[in-house]
């Protein structure tokens, strides 16, 4: 006949140390069902850089293309959008993008390359609505004295004509530009930098 | 009959004593009024959605491309598709409606109360899959709602510090959404949901039954047993309280009935319109609103001027109903024996969250022209309205809590025995 008395640390150490590796093995287990949920590599290869042309795109006019499953905004803006850009600084929450997403050759007063040409990912930094191009200048419902910008009709949050985001709304930051560069005059690559730019 | 129930209770004699324990020798308190129907009404609702559901996937495509195109095959070819794909939507909708007003019953008659806690704990859970459930439902017909809802919800994770981005790519499966997150929707809301759901109904139940139910007096009937050792003020469930539940259910399937034949839509808030336009991943639909159950809560986010604090206010909104037993520190269960100062704040509460409701809803503007005239600046004075009906939602727990547990409350005298109105 054994002794039948209990060692109760060896029994205490026994329990703790299989829950211990059985706990491991568990969370082993899950992490390859976790990351089947990361995007597939289908998902990853389908976003390549696309040429547009610009060429046809009148003085004022916006057009959109599609870019990683996301809306790209090309806009032609006219010298009096562009003049009333500095005079909305004291308006913004980030006037000088610094919190903001560009590219650093985009990190400037029209957060462009062309002063007229405005390239941005048409996506609101709230929660990702494709806010609206507003471009008439006078009192809207949502800002009695618009000079022009977007506006997001999920949370009415404003951005100015560079995409810059007013005070006082709900979406934190200045729209996403992409990287691009001109190809030519009229054409523009969206996804790739241009040359000798990081 | 007879020899048959022999032979089966010595194979499984549990099954009987179950049977018993909640159904013909569960006690409850002979006083329910009308609010008690609303818990028996979501498990009428919970079984139309799973056998209707269950349908509904064996014409369903969930695929980004064939998605959109099989809900309107079952709505125009599918034999009866379209009744039982609305007795799915509206049973949706109802759902809600049923869970908010048992949700106020138990803050009407302090159901949240010791011995309860966990009963509400539970509902709360249940709430809360319930939301997920509702929110994934909502996206698998790939309109243009469903994609932009899919889209606005599953960001308002990228709040999360450090990895929210990382988070929001995980949940979608891509970087915006598409046929993985349809597929993984799918998934949930027609296998682990309602399985998880199902498990929290039996727990809720089986926490309820330990118990036993609380009533419009907020008595506990446990207290005064007769000689058979049952409840003088309790009557067995079955067959008193499902008889009287059958004949509610008979009314609530009669508006049920109403809705889905005659306005399945209920004028654009169980079904919305620009969901009946495929979804689009250049084109926000020209409102952004959620569907009614939500509203409230959306509204709580869209009032607060920044991203991180707009989120964290509506976890908050919700995470702040599961502390109702611990906030609410007032001995006396019922609204009918509290001080009149609980009343009058469960009132404003209830007005407030409807209001919310509208805000999210986005009747607002409408409201605000007709007050201030067409050239109000709406988003001004819904921002001050809306700001201060958050206020207030917040408001009503801290009052609670402030009101009983520094003894403010004046109470009136419970009775021992219920009271009945004969």
């Amino acid at each position: 006949m054994a002794d039948d008395s209990i060692n109760k640390g060896r029994r205490r150490f026994l329990t703790a140390s299989t829950a211990a590796i059985g706990g491991a093995g568990l969370i082993i287990t899950a992490i390859p069902f976790v990351e089947t949920w990361l995007p597939s590599a289908r998902a990853e290869a389908a976003g390549s850089p696309i040429t547009v042309d610009i060429g046809k795109i009148e003085k004022g006019q916006m057009v959109r293309y599609g870019w990683r499953k996301q809306p790209i905004f090309v806009i032609n803006r006219t010298p009096e959008q562009l003049q009333w850009l500095p005079k909305q600084d004291p308006r913004l929450r980030d006037p000088q993008s610094d919190a903001s997403q560009q590219p650093e050759y985009c990190k400037n007063g029209h957060r462009s390359i062309k002063p007229e040409w405005m390239v941005l990912i048409g996506i609101c930094t709230h929660l990702g609505c494709v806010p609206d191009y507003k471009k008439k200048v006078g009192p809207e419902p949502f800002d009695p004295d618009w000079k022009g910008g977007f506006y997001c009709p999920c949370h009415h949050s404003r951005y100015d004509m560079a995409a810059r985001v007013y005070d006082g709304v709900p979406a934190p930051l200045n729209m996403v530009v992409p990287p691009y560069h001109f190809v030519d005059d009229t054409h523009i690559q969206i996804g790739v930098d241009p040359k000798g730019a990081a | 009959m007879g020899a048959f129930t022999e032979w089966f209770n010595e194979r499984a004699p549990g099954l009987g004593a179950v049977y018993k324990k909640h159904m013909t020798e569960y006690y409850a308190p002979k006083n329910f009024n009308v609010m008690y129907y609303f818990g028996s009404f979501a498990l009428l609702v919970l079984v139309n959605q799973i056998v209707t559901g269950i349908f509904l996937t064996m014409f369903y495509t969930p695929t980004a491309a064939g998605a959109f195109d099989s809900v309107q095959y079952i709505m125009r070819d599918v034999n009866w598709g379209w009744l039982v794909r609305y007795m799915h939507t509206t049973g949706a909708s109802m759902f809600f409606i049923v869970v908010y007003l048992h949700m106020f019953r138990g803050l009407m008659y302090g159901s949240f109360k010791k011995p309860r806690e966990l009963v509400w704990l539970l509902g709360m859970l249940i709430f809360l899959v319930l939301m997920a459930e509702a929110f994934m439902g909502y996206v698998l017909p790939w309109g243009n709602m469903s994609f932009w809802g899919a889209k606005v919800i599953i960001t308002l994770f990228s709040a999360v510090p450090w990895f929210g981005h990382t988070l929001v790519t995980w949940i979608m499966g891509t970087f915006v959404p598409g046929d993985p997150t349809l597929n993984r929707f799918f998934a949930l809301h027609v296998v682990a949901l309602p399985l998880v759901l199902l498990m929290l109904v039996v727990l809720h139940l089986g926490a309820l039954h330990e118990v036993g139910s609380n009533n419009p007096d907020g008595i506990e009937i446990k207290q005064h047993k007769g000689h058979d050792g049952h409840p003088l003020d309790g009557i067995p469930f079955h067959p008193y309280y499902t008889l009287k539940d059958l004949a509610g259910v008979g009314v609530f399937l009669i508006i049920c009935a109403v809705i889905i034949f005659f306005a399945p839509s209920v004028g654009g808030f169980f079904l919305e319109h620009d969901n009946s336009i495929p979804a689009n991943d250049l084109v926000t639909p020209a409102t952004i609103k959620p569907v009614w159950y939500f509203s409230p809560f959306y509204a709580i986010l869209r009032m607060i001027p920044s991203k991180g604090l707009g989120v964290l206010a509506l976890a908050a909104s919700i995470v702040v109903l599961f502390l109702v037993p611990w906030l609410d520190r007032g001995r006396v269960k019922s609204i009918r024996y509290r001080g009149l100062a609980y009343k009058i704040a469960l009132a404003i509460f209830a007005i407030v969250f409807f209001l919310l409701g509208c805000i999210g809803a986005d009747l607002t503007p409408g409201w605000i022209v007709g007050i201030f005239g067409p050239n109000a600046d709406i988003t001004t004075i819904e921002n001050l309205f809306g700001r201060i009906l958050v206020i207030l939602y917040f408001a009503f727990f801290a009052f609670v809590w402030v009101y009983t547990f520094f003894g403010f409350e004046r109470t009136k005298p419970v009775p021992e025995r219920v009271i009945t109105h004969a």
